[in-house]
């Protein structure tokens, strides 16, 4: 997700068309990604671990995003 | 001399920066293949514009990773020139070569146009051969060239004279109008704290020809050759 310092004109501009098809309130629209990832199992807090480094390094740009992940069991 | 051009799938600016470092300025020029893993005997290095691996995920994530940019990254650490052009600049920054990140044009549109830059310092190896102030007529052609940084980041380039072009108008003024993409301080190219990796999102290789409507990106080129010159003439007198 962009950083909320950073300026996002997609986002912006996802908002005025939804302002255009009447959706009121809306204070800030901002775009992202969502990556799903399959794993193999194994250690939770080493996944975790490994997860957070790949958002770091290849999945996110910290110079201009935030990360948050999540790792459930199926 | 030698120019090595790293290629990447998705690579298109690779062959303008071969016909402009080979044909124009005569100069020993070869493609470095994105497997390799050394750059052999190369006294600057281009990192071309184009959409290396689909630009997927984002520009230049990808092609950050690939064994010759490992190379490239070894190369510039030891003091070896890299000029990375539009995608190539993306790929600088991504490789944390070079501070901040390219994002998406302000006004969403790709842009594909001629715009003038203010050349800011001469005190680089890509700028010598410019005159401060000096403006330069050269393409842009991108989607993602937003230049942006923390505030602490572009006031520490301001302060080290590291902003080398900035848009501008055709007389040379700074103004918001002559910003295409939305880029932060009317950024457009910036080196690294040693001064010898250098990232710009315009094309100079595009403009070195009048023939193609414009010869001024040759200034930037020519700058590189000075500098390789001037450190050969160094090196045989110490030796």
């Amino acid at each position: 997700m962009p950083k909320r310092n950073v300026l996002d004109p997609q986002g912006k501009t996802v908002k005025h068309a939804l302002e255009s098809m009447d959706f009121t309130g809306i204070k800030d629209v901002r775009v992202g990604k969502f990556l799903e990832i399959e794993l193999e199992g194994g250690d939770k807090a080493e996944l975790q671990k490994k997860i957070d480094e790949a958002c770091h390094r290849l999945l996110s740009n910290p110079v201009i995003e935030e990360y948050t992940f999540e790792i459930d069991r199926e | 001399m030698t120019f090595g051009i790293i290629q990447f799938p998705g690579s298109n600016c690779d062959q303008d920066a071969y016909h402009a470092l080979a044909d124009v300025l005569g100069q020993p020029t070869r493609y470095i293949w994105r497997k390799e893993t050394t750059l052999g005997d190369t006294d600057c290095v281009v990192v071309p514009g184009g959409f290396s691996y689909g630009d997927y995920l984002r520009t230049g994530a990808i092609a950050r990773f690939a064994p010759a940019m490992k190379a490239v990254i070894e190369y510039a650490k030891s003091g070896g020139l890299v000029i990375g052009i539009c995608n190539g600049f993306q790929i600088l920054c991504e490789a944390h070569l070079l501070p901040g990140a390219l994002i998406r044009n302000r006004g969403l549109k790709f842009i594909c146009d001629h715009v003038h830059l203010r050349v800011e310092t001469t005190n680089s190896p890509f700028t010598n051969a410019g005159k401060k102030g000096q403006v330069l007529r050269i393409p842009i052609a991108h989607g993602e060239g937003s230049y942006f940084a923390e505030p602490q980041v572009i006031e520490q380039l301001r302060r080290d004279d590291r902003v080398l072009l900035r848009y501008c108008t055709k007389d040379g003024d700074i103004t918001d109008a002559a910003n295409p993409n939305g880029s932060l301080d009317n950024i457009a190219g910036i080196c690294n704290e040693a001064r010898n990796v250098f990232g710009l999102m315009p094309h100079p290789e595009r403009a070195c020809e009048k023939l193609l409507g414009s010869d001024d990106g040759q200034v930037i080129l020519e700058s590189i050759l000075h500098r390789i010159n001037r450190r050969r003439r160094e090196a045989v007198r110490v030796s």
